[in-house]
């Protein structure tokens, strides 16, 4: 039993109790929230490793045997997962220190983000489906904090929207996991995909993986169920939403992959097709969505949607290179996205307003922070040998091998667009004149480009050491598709219907 | 505030019961019905009589605590208990008991501490939203005039 796997959920949830209880100087707030980040990074590096060196490791809570309990089940998508959070979280804390204000600081910022963490890394843990129900809602009541924090005019019209719309997909999460357990008899994921194989009437688990779709599509923000994010991911302060960009919507992603690669695996090939031609429509919407928006960040946010469709290409090209390609395409896009939102917050920042026409002059004026845009922007876009392009190729590659020509033109030619995109960004903020007077404006500290320049480096690095991350998420993948090692893992040797049979028998 | 006789008078009267109750409610709750989360609603509601009676000035006064620290503390004590188990080397949350019981509250183990902990986070969690909706009507008035500034806004810049 790997125990200690409880301790990157403990840790966030016990320093967010603590920087409560005691974080009123907010010297005090910061360091707890800090200390707690850097244990979760430095325990998620370790458990990659480990993932990595002996395969999944298994937990119960309570010490009950595994169909019974609360699994925790940490394989190499988790360990992935859980490592980007802790790197957004850090870079996120740090660069906080030096925009947010201490009127925010004091409504309890950092226990609200570490508990953000708590919510996420249970999420990326949990072996069990009404598991993964509870977590997300922890780390949605977190985020509804943090999105209306400060409690501006914008903030919360954003926030209503959001609140509302994840509370659908959270509705639909709960009906579909009422339902599975009507059909299936339990919700651990192990068992579920032992029982789900066997099980006689396929029609309804068909049904009920819809209801699964439709729910992680809204919290992943996939086409019809897209437009919480454009409007709510501008209105909070940069740092949270460059925290968001990165993870909220993957956190949905992960609960795709997870779901329909481990547990509805039959449904997943029913509803390939569907899944990309839902793909094609939010790159294509998101990306011409961004081209219409005069906001820095509102232009990001109809990014993420665009991207997003890149990573369920990789789910619905159904198997274990799509996946592979689609968690290498997500790594990159966690990276790069908090990047892009830090840099373009940085320089909204800095300019006093995000609106595009406002802006200007910012490459003479900030050097660094135009370089890292340029290259954040290139990396999104998918130039080598950025990590963009490791990710773009894998996906097109698996396209083409699948023979899916249309999906593969439409993924090539959105990043085109994107590309677009992000050069207009690059005209109207960097590179056109200053149409205003700039001399009262304040300077970028290092602290304030120290964050995005770590995630621009970590960028680079995976893009030239791409194939390590390349064969880990391959591991991952197969990890995720193999349920048979799975049930072993979780339940034993003979599979979790001998346990809950042995147990009927006493 | 409800400005009643009868309800000032048995709302003052109610009040220490229902605390009582809801402690009663706590220890029962292992292995009858009740526990942690029906005893804080109780306490909860106990407050909430004193906010629909009096005001939330009164409510605040009585029992002076900042029920946002009441619920982080029983989270975090409902979270220490389960660590005993993972400091043994078992799984979070294994169950310790004590051989012995207690005459009058019966078995004794780390479940219980639990509930106190789920305990404090109800009353602390409900009164405070509670007092949150009493208060805001005199903090944020409706009609023209506008709104107090009672946290000076810093500039995000």
């Amino acid at each position: 039993m790997a125990n200690h796997l409880f301790f990157p959920l403990l840790v966030p949830l016990l320093s967010a109790v603590l920087a409560t209880l005691v974080g009123q100087r907010r010297v005090i707030a910061r360091s707890i929230a800090l200390a707690a980040v850097l244990f979760d990074l430095g325990y998620s590096i370790w458990l990659l490793f480990a993932v990595g060196a002996t395969g999944r490791m298994v937990t119960q809570a309570d010490d009950f045997a595994a169909p019974f309990g609360i699994s925790l089940v940490a394989d190499g998508l988790s360990a992935i997962m859980l490592t980007l959070t802790s790197i957004m979280m850090l870079v996120t804390v740090l660069y906080s220190f030096s925009t947010v204000s201490p009127y925010r600081e004091r409504y309890y910022y950092y226990p609200l983000l570490l508990l953000l963490l708590f919510g996420c890394g249970g999420a990326f843990l949990t072996g069990d489906l009404f598991n993964l129900y509870v977590w997300f809602e922890v780390l949605l009541v977190a985020s509804f904090g943090l999105i209306t924090l400060g409690g501006e005019r914008g903030q919360l019209e954003g926030g209503l929207k959001y609140v509302v719309l994840n509370l659908m997909g959270s509705t639909s999460f709960l009906i579909g996991a009422g339902l599975l357990y009507g059909v299936a008899g339990t919700l651990n994921m192990a068992h579920l995909a032992e029982r789900l194989g066997t099980l006689q009437q396929p029609g309804i688990v068909t049904a009920v993986a819809g209801f699964f779709l439709f729910a992680y599509s809204s919290k992943a923000g996939l086409v019809p169920v897209f437009f919480w994010l454009p409007t709510s991911y501008h209105t909070p302060t940069v740092a949270v939403s460059a925290l968001f960009s990165g993870l909220l919507t993957k956190v949905g992603i992960y609960a795709l992959y997870r779901v329909f690669g481990t547990v509805f695996q039959r449904e997943l090939e029913r509803y390939g097709t569907l899944i990309l031609v839902i793909a094609a429509l939010t790159m294509v919407i998101g990306v011409m969505g961004a081209m219409a928006q005069v906001n820095v960040r509102r232009i990001l946010s109809f990014h993420i949607i665009s991207q997003v469709g890149y990573m369920i290409m990789g789910l619905g090209l159904v198997g274990v290179a799509g996946l592979a390609a689609g968690i290498l395409y997500m790594v990159h896009h966690i990276v790069v996205k908090t990047a892009l939102f830090m840099i373009g917050g940085t320089a909204e920042y800095l300019a006093g307003t995000g609106e595009l026409k406002q802006m200007g002059g910012m490459a003479r004026r900030e050097p660094i922070l135009a370089g890292l845009w340029l290259l954040a922007s290139f990396s999104l876009a998918g130039l080598p040998p950025l990590s963009g392009f490791f990710g773009k190729l894998g996906l097109i590659q698996v396209g083409l091998d699948q023979g899916q020509w249309l999906m593969v033109g439409v993924a090539a030619v959105v990043s085109l667009f994107t590309l677009f995109s992000m050069l207009k960004i690059w005209n109207e903020v960097f590179w056109k004149r200053a149409n205003v007077d700039q001399t009262a404006m304040p300077r970028a500290s290092a602290l304030l480009i120290a964050p995005s320049a770590l995630l621009v480096a970590l960028s680079i690095a995976i893009g030239f050491g791409a194939s390590p991350v390349l064969r880990y998420s391959r591991y991952s993948a197969e990890q995720v598709f193999n349920t048979q090692s799975l049930v072993q893992d979780v339940c034993g040797p003979a599979g979790c219907d001998a346990v809950t049979s042995t147990a009927n028998n006493q | 505030m409800y400005e009643s006789m009868i309800l000032r008078t048995i709302a003052r009267l109610m009040l220490p019961l229902l605390l009582l109750l809801s402690l009663f409610m706590v220890v029962r709750g292992h292995h009858l019905p009740g526990g942690g989360f029906v005893g804080g609603l109780l306490a909860s509601a106990a407050i909430i009589l004193q906010i629909v009676a009096f005001g939330p000035d009164y409510a605040r006064e009585i029992i002076p605590v900042n029920y946002l620290r009441v619920a982080a503390t029983g989270v975090g004590f409902a979270a220490c208990w389960g660590l005993l188990a993972l400091v043994q080397g078992q799984p979070f949350m294994a169950a310790r008991w004590l051989d012995t019981p207690i005459p009058g509250i019966g078995k004794l183990g780390t479940p219980v501490m639990f509930d106190i902990g789920v305990y404090l986070t109800v009353i602390g969690v409900t009164t405070q939203l509670a007092l949150v909706l009493a208060e805001e009507p005199t903090l944020y008035p409706l009609r023209r005039s506008p709104p107090p500034q009672t946290e000076p806004m810093a500039p995000e810049a």
